[in-house]
């Protein structure tokens, strides 16, 4: 972490204060915002060197390394904030390779005005939720820009984990007959930030999923062989996720909707703004390729495991076909039909027609 | 869960696979097949797609996808008109999420003015665009309404109350179209043997509307619900009409649509709304009598009179066949720019615009290699 | 061209406005289109409105009409005639 040793001069004002230019600056207000915010939250003997960089004593081997950014509005939401789905969202792009996460960075671009308060409750949920994953966040940085140029916060992190040797995930190779597997029900995540939308009116019970699966992960591994990748289907959804397979592997993808798990809470959020639940974000969801006779060990892993106890199969890979070298995804309907399950450009977006 | 019985129920796998298989049935009977019904609604248009029932309706069923799309109908001319209230004007635009991507002139969109510093607003509901200009004092709020008789009431009652409240910042573009009209334009263009009628509009405006349809042309017409079992139930009231060689205007949707519809609606919409003269649809041309106009006595609440507003006509170029489309004279798959040129992300006209457009639906939902149509 | 959704009202809010739920959901609605509602009533949705009424009893027979045409209870015994 940049900035100096030991700073001086009041204490910044955790209840009322807010995020001032000068915070992104490396001088001595930097510094104040990592010994009294980051380090109490984050803790580790790395960061409490305070050093440029985190020295890191890694074995031999393979490692997994990722990143991603996070901007989620609103910051906080029923069942997480974007400090939590930060550091679960980390874990789990490392999990989906088989790595066992160890080692995150956390970036934060902070906008001018941000209070200061909020700033601490994300960081504390942060390293709570580290710590309950077993990784440590030894590194991160700061900036700040001025008032109308961020949205309140932005989180950027990079992780790296290790791959146990015999583990080897990878969509390469799909093959026709393999089996899909779903962790749990869809929609959760989407679903609730989209209720959280104060203007629209809705009010549900329903949470996020955010959460970590690389210990689901680890059971699954363990559970024997025949286990081909591994994707959580995040921003996009399960359809997102099954189209990239689709292409990467040009094979045919074809799921049930009839065996797709779902809460009412998300059908009834999807019905209400006319939203495909396949489009949905999951934030603590996984989708498993494997070979088509270890499905049921896989799935009897899965649901002994508290990340997966709906886990479910959900359909398979079928032959590609010359005229889609993208492959294909497709859904028999609950009434016997088929429908292809697109890829959306963007996000989903509430309908009135 | 008790709520969502009214969904779950009208979804009944196995009362859909009975009810099919009475449908293969009673079209074998038929004396002359195929029959070409019309789903005159975009929503039963994506309801088709959405459930698969295409490929398992009988083979002498022939479905033409209707024009019941208002995002579809809707004039490039009106979507510049939109973006310019937002980028030139000023003003905050409060719109529905489906217009968000569809292209006005040189592929402008809302979104892409919003990305250029507009200030656009999705709402999911009418009354959130009056919230706004409440919140926002000291800016002009545009209600961007569009929709058919379905859409029209809520828009109607948000200026009632604008003008109740005093509001001095808020008005709306209106862009309401009328069903009967875009009907009597689609049967004096293209035979058909049957309609299946909109859900929704008909919650509005009942069922006697549709009298002429059945009269006049001869055409056997039966409002349907939403849901897969309305929908197969109400082509089985169809094929019976035709096997019985009536035509009459049935009602299949009796849990939500009265003959006389709901006059609360009616009677707010006629408040606040009168018929214009001609309006432009997009692919069907000027069809008389077809759209609402914002009445002089709420002017003041009416965007266009406010901003000057002129909308443009602009044409779709020539190779595109979306009038055609939308007239049920020809499917998606006869297009000659269908999927290639022409695709949900570089749509060409009309029917390709909104996810429930005839051409959309297929693309988003059937299968590309043609088995579904 | 119209999306809207059988909801319970769950909730009376003043003169024109009621809290209607869908699997659990709740969502705030304009009443103004609809006469009295009750609580247990069911409307069709649509845009932040309640449009109609829905008629439980239409349900039933709507559902039993479907039924018989299936059929499933009495009238034509369709599935035997299935070649």
């Amino acid at each position: 972490m940049s900035g100096g040793r030991g700073s001086t001069g009041p204490r910044l004002d955790l209840e009322k204060g807010r995020v001032e230019m000068v915070h992104g600056s490396g001088g001595r207000a930097s510094c104040q915002l990592v010994e009294e915010i980051f380090l109490p939250a984050f803790d580790n003997p790395w960061l409490r060197k305070e050093g440029d960089q985190a020295q890191l004593d890694l074995s031999e081997g393979r490692w997994a390394m990722s990143t991603d950014s996070f901007v989620i509005s609103p910051v906080f939401f029923p069942g997480g904030d974007i400090g939590s789905l930060a550091v679960h969202g980390t874990v789990n792009d490392l999990a989906m390779g088989g790595a066992l996460p160890l080692y995150l960075t956390a970036g934060f671009v902070l906008e001018e005005g941000f209070p200061l308060s909020d700033l601490v409750r994300i960081a504390r949920s942060m390293g709570a939720a580290a710590r309950s994953c077993g990784v440590s966040v030894v590194a991160g940085d700061t900036k700040v820009v001025e008032r109308g140029k961020g949205d309140g916060i932005y989180i950027n992190t990079a992780g790296i984990g290790r791959i146990p040797s015999g583990v080897n995930l990878d969509p390469s190779g799909i093959r026709p007959g393999d089996a899909l597997l779903l962790s749990g029900p869809v929609g959760d995540h989407g679903a609730s930030v989209l209720a959280a939308r104060e203007n629209w009116g809705l009010a549900t019970s329903l949470c996020s999923d955010s959460a970590p699966l690389h210990g689901l992960v680890g059971a699954m591994v363990e559970s024997g062989p025949g286990l081909v990748c591994l994707r959580d289907p995040t921003r996009g959804g399960v359809a997102a996720t099954l189209n990239e397979w689709a292409r990467l592997s040009g094979l045919s993808f074809e799921i049930e909707e009839a065996g797709l798990p779902i809460r009412p809470e998300v059908k009834g959020v999807s019905e209400l703004l006319g939203i495909d639940p396949l489009y949905l974000a999951n934030e603590g969801r996984l989708l498993a390729v494997c070979r088509p006779e270890a499905a049921d060990t896989l799935l009897r892993a899965m649901r002994n495991h508290p990340a997966g106890r709906e886990a479910v199969s959900l359909g398979r890979v079928g032959r590609g076909h010359p005229n889609f070298p993208s492959g294909s995804v497709r859904m028999k309907t609950l009434m016997g039909g088929t429908r292809t399950v697109d890829w959306l450009l963007g996000d989903p977006l509430p309908r009135i027609c | 869960m008790s709520d969502l019985r009214y969904l779950e129920s009208f979804r009944d796998p196995e009362i859909g696979r009975s009810l099919l298989a009475s449908l293969g049935i009673l079209a074998r009977r038929l004396p002359r097949t195929p029959v070409r019904i019309m789903e005159f609604c975009g929503g039963h248009t994506h309801a088709f797609h959405r459930f698969g029932l295409l490929e398992l309706l009988p083979p002498e069923i022939r479905m033409v996808h209707g024009p019941g799309c208002p995002v579809c109908v809707l004039p490039k001319g009106r979507i510049d008109a939109a973006i310019d209230l937002s980028l030139e004007k000023g003003a905050v635009l409060a719109t529905y999420g489906d217009v968000l991507k569809v292209p006005g002139s040189h592929q402008r969109t809302l979104m892409k003015a919003r990305a250029r510093g507009g200030e656009i607003k999705t709402v999911v509901s009418a009354m959130e665009a009056l919230a706004l200009a409440e919140t926002h004092p000291d800016r002009e709020v545009v209600f961007f309404a569009i929709g058919f008789e379905t859409t029209t009431p809520p828009t109607a009652a948000v200026i009632l109350e604008a003008k109740r409240r005093g509001l001095r910042n808020f008005s709306v573009f209106a862009n309401h179209v009328l069903t009967p009209s875009a009907m009597e334009a689609i049967l004096s263009g293209t035979s058909l043997d049957g309609i299946i009628g909109p859900s929704h509009v008909s919650t509005v405006i009942g069922t006697r509307p549709y009298d002429f349809v059945a009269r006049i042309h001869k055409v056997p017409l039966v409002v349907a619900g939403f849901e897969p079992l309305d929908i197969l139930l109400a082509l089985r009231m169809l094929l019976s009409q035709i096997a019985e060689g009536r035509s009459e205007v049935e009602n299949e949707y009796a849990r939500a649509v009265a003959p006389e519809g709901n006059p609360r609606s009616l009677e707010l919409i006629s408040r606040v709304f009168e018929r214009a003269p001609a309006l432009e649809w997009r692919g069907l041309g000027l069809l008389p009598q077809s759209g609402l106009a914002i009445r002089e006595e709420f002017g003041f609440f009416d965007a266009q009179r406010r901003f000057s507003i002129e909308v443009g006509h602009v044409s779709d170029p020539g190779i595109c066949e979306c009038g055609d489309i939308l007239k049920g004279v020809k499917g998606p798959r006869d297009c000659r720019i269908f999927g290639t040129i022409c695709t949900p992300d570089t749509p060409v006209g009309a029917c390709m615009v909104s996810a429930e457009g005839a051409c959309a639906a297929v693309f988003h939902y059937g299968d590309r290699e043609g088995a579904v149509s | 061209m119209c999306l809207a959704v059988p909801a319970r009202v769950e909730e009376i809010l003043g003169e024109s406005q009621a809290r209607v739920r869908l699997g659990g959901v709740l969502q705030e609605v304009s009443t103004v289109l609809v006469g009295d509602l009750r609580k247990g009533d069911f409307v069709i949705v649509h845009v932040g409105f309640a449009l109609s009424r829905l008629d439980p009893e239409e349900a039933e027979k709507t559902l039993a009409l479907m039924r018989e045409a299936a059929g499933f209870e009495g009238g034509e015994d369709v599935r035997s005639q299935i070649s």
